[in-house]
């Protein structure tokens, strides 16, 4: 095997243009196969999750499952497709043991869905429209164990074990046309587009969308063509593609590998590539010289689909807000930057501030607790946001305790602590853990009484005008306290005992 | 001409895994050519003019519920295997030496 010296990307781009095709399988979050009832559960026993018709035995046929036709049509609805007012199933006929058919229940030539566009908001605000060719239903394949080879790959492998629960899960392919324009900002714009998708398909509800569990897997093809030249250059297909880190990694990685691969007079290969998550790059898999024949013809055991019109704008109804719309409603209705949106949506704590809301908590607030004290924690312990132990009614709970005064920042720090621990509620750790406000005005004037006498020096400073000095005191009535002081109220108490004008 | 030999019967028979009679394999030749040739006369009769047809029934829309449906023990899928290892189809080994 060769290898190629990588092109900067900048003299990548002072040479080429960048085409992209990316091709993404989601795997719809129904309770049964697209074409049987077996379930779809995952996690469970191999080979427990089968019938005749998965298993292609003789004599069994296949029957469509109406949520999976469902889903597919408000997929295409949702990518602004036309639906195809009839279409047929195919067989994708291939020898390879994933299938023990030996062929895919696909669509060919008559997708349910076609000719559509989504739109992607980059990280700067700008907007750039990705056209889709088509969406279409199909099936998963079961899952291959290789034996006998180093690390389990089936180069040298001596034999191959077979699971076929996952085989005749539904999928939907969605194809995009190429994408062309997007030059510099082509590994940018292939994450914001697979992110996009990933936000529509979960806000349809159709499927979870993770694509840590292979919910969702992109393929990126890409070629370069010299600049000003018409023609597309040869593509490569990137498959398994499967973190949106990794989309924009080996869109990039591909650029600088075909620029080597061009300038030194050589030709780029037709051919599939495999991605390796630890160092970004691809290997060469299988040369695809020509298309491959997988004798397609319509499947004679499914009869035609053939989506009502009066169905489909009854589905049409169904469809949620457009998440980059959203974003931004909400982005602009909380009065924040796209930077601190942005901050927000990586963090994944849209929908955690969100459900605090619901429950209660001005916006302002639900923000400050999931971007600061809980994301903070999450990084810590390597979780995401959703999956700390706390709920956002309680976080919203949280939020109460503090605007009625009976917690101050710091007490609430310590009270999700403790919720974080298992302690109960944010109610339930108050208590146990005696963490009220001291708002008991004896005490508190006590404690601030002490705080002047010990810090005589401090005290005159503010008493001959320096009122920024009062924050020592503030922190050593705090420190009396162990914090369990309002630290506004404290510094009004010590300005009004000094005689001093806040 | 035949539509089909004898030896592509067996071959056929091979690759679908059925243990075929020698008389068994007269048998089906005969039947299977029969059947060819009778689709080569179809063939012959159908012009431009006629469309394919891939389903000869006038359906369309024919959907089951999404409710699941009791599945197959793994004994019982795998009872027809001729290989099996840790409750799995065993194949053959995919990609050969290269």
């Amino acid at each position: 095997m060769t290898v190629t010296d990588l092109v900067s990307y900048e003299d990548v781009l002072a040479s080429y243009d960048p085409v992209m095709g990316l091709e993404v399988h989601v795997e719809l979050g129904t309770n049964t196969k697209m074409f049987c009832g077996c379930s779809t559960t995952l996690g469970a026993d191999a080979n427990t999750q089968t019938c005749p018709t998965c298993l292609g035995l003789p004599g069994s046929l296949p029957v469509v499952n109406a949520t999976g036709v469902e889903s597919a049509i408000r997929i295409g609805l949702a990518l602004n497709c036309e639906i195809a007012q009839w279409c047929r199933f195919a067989r994708k006929n291939y020898f390879y043991p994933d299938m023990p058919k030996n062929f895919q229940t696909s669509q060919y030539d008559e997708p349910i869905a076609f000719n559509g566009f989504l739109d992607v908001q980059l990280e700067d605000g700008e907007v750039f429209r990705v056209e889709i060719e088509r969406a279409h239903m199909e099936e998963d394949t079961g899952k291959s164990t290789h034996i006998g080879g180093a690390t389990g790959r089936i180069h040298g492998a001596s034999h191959s074990l077979l699971d076929y629960n996952r085989a005749g899960i539904p999928l939907i392919e969605i194809v995009t046309r190429p994408i062309v324009g997007a030059g510099a900002r082509a590994p940018e714009v292939a994450k914001a587009y697979v992110a996009e998708l990933r936000e529509l398909i979960k806000a349809l509800g159709v499927s979870e969308a993770r694509m840590e569990m292979g919910q969702m897997r992109c393929d990126v093809n890409l070629s370069l063509r010299p600049i000003g030249r018409e023609k597309f250059g040869t593509r490569s297909e990137t498959k398994n593609v499967n973190s949106l880190r990794s989309v924009e990694r080996a869109t990039r990685f591909e650029m600088q590998r075909h620029a080597g691969v061009l300038n030194a007079g050589g030709t780029i290969l037709q051919e599939t590539r495999h991605f390796h998550e630890e160092d970004g790059s691809t290997t060469s898999g299988r040369i695809k010289e020509e298309a491959e024949d997988y004798r397609y013809f319509p499947e004679p055991d499914l009869v035609p689909v053939a989506p009502s019109r009066e169905w489909v704008e009854e589905l049409r109804g169904t469809l949620p807000e457009l998440p980059r719309l959203r974003r931004n409603r909400l982005r602009e209705e909380w009065g924040i930057s796209e930077h601190e949106m942005q901050s927000v949506l990586n963090a994944g704590a849209l929908d955690p501030i969100l459900a605090t809301i619901d429950a209660g908590a001005p916006a302002d607030q639900s923000r400050k607790w999931w971007m600061g004290e809980l994301a903070r924690r999450a990084n810590e312990d390597g979780v995401d946001l959703g999956s700390l132990p706390i709920t956002p009614e309680q976080v919203a709970r949280l939020c109460e305790l503090v605007a009625e005064g009976s917690l101050n920042d710091k007490l609430a720090r310590q009270t999700i602590e403790g919720v974080l621990a298992g302690e109960g509620t944010p109610d339930e750790v108050v208590d146990k853990r005696g963490l009220k406000v001291v708002s008991d005005e004896g005490a508190l004037g006590k404690a601030v009484d002490e705080a002047i006498e010990g810090n005589a020096a401090i005290a005159d400073k503010i008493r001959g005008g320096k009122v920024a000095a009062a924050g020592a005191l503030v922190g050593a009535v705090m420190k009396a306290t162990r914090g369990q002081a309002d630290a506004a109220r404290v510094r009004e108490l010590i300005l009004e005992k000094l005689g001093v004008e806040g | 001409m035949p539509g089909i030999t004898r030896e592509e019967v067996a071959h056929l028979a091979r690759l679908a895994r059925l243990e075929l009679k020698d008389e068994e394999l007269d048998h089906f030749a005969g039947q299977l050519d029969d059947i060819i040739g009778a689709v080569a006369a179809v063939s012959e009769v159908a012009d431009e003019d006629v469309p394919p047809t891939s389903h000869p029934l006038p359906l369309t829309n024919v959907m089951r519920p999404d409710e699941v449906r009791p599945s197959l023990t793994a004994d019982q899928a795998l009872s027809g295997a001729p290989a099996q290892e840790q409750q799995r189809f065993k194949v053959p080994q995919i990609l050969g030496e290269e």
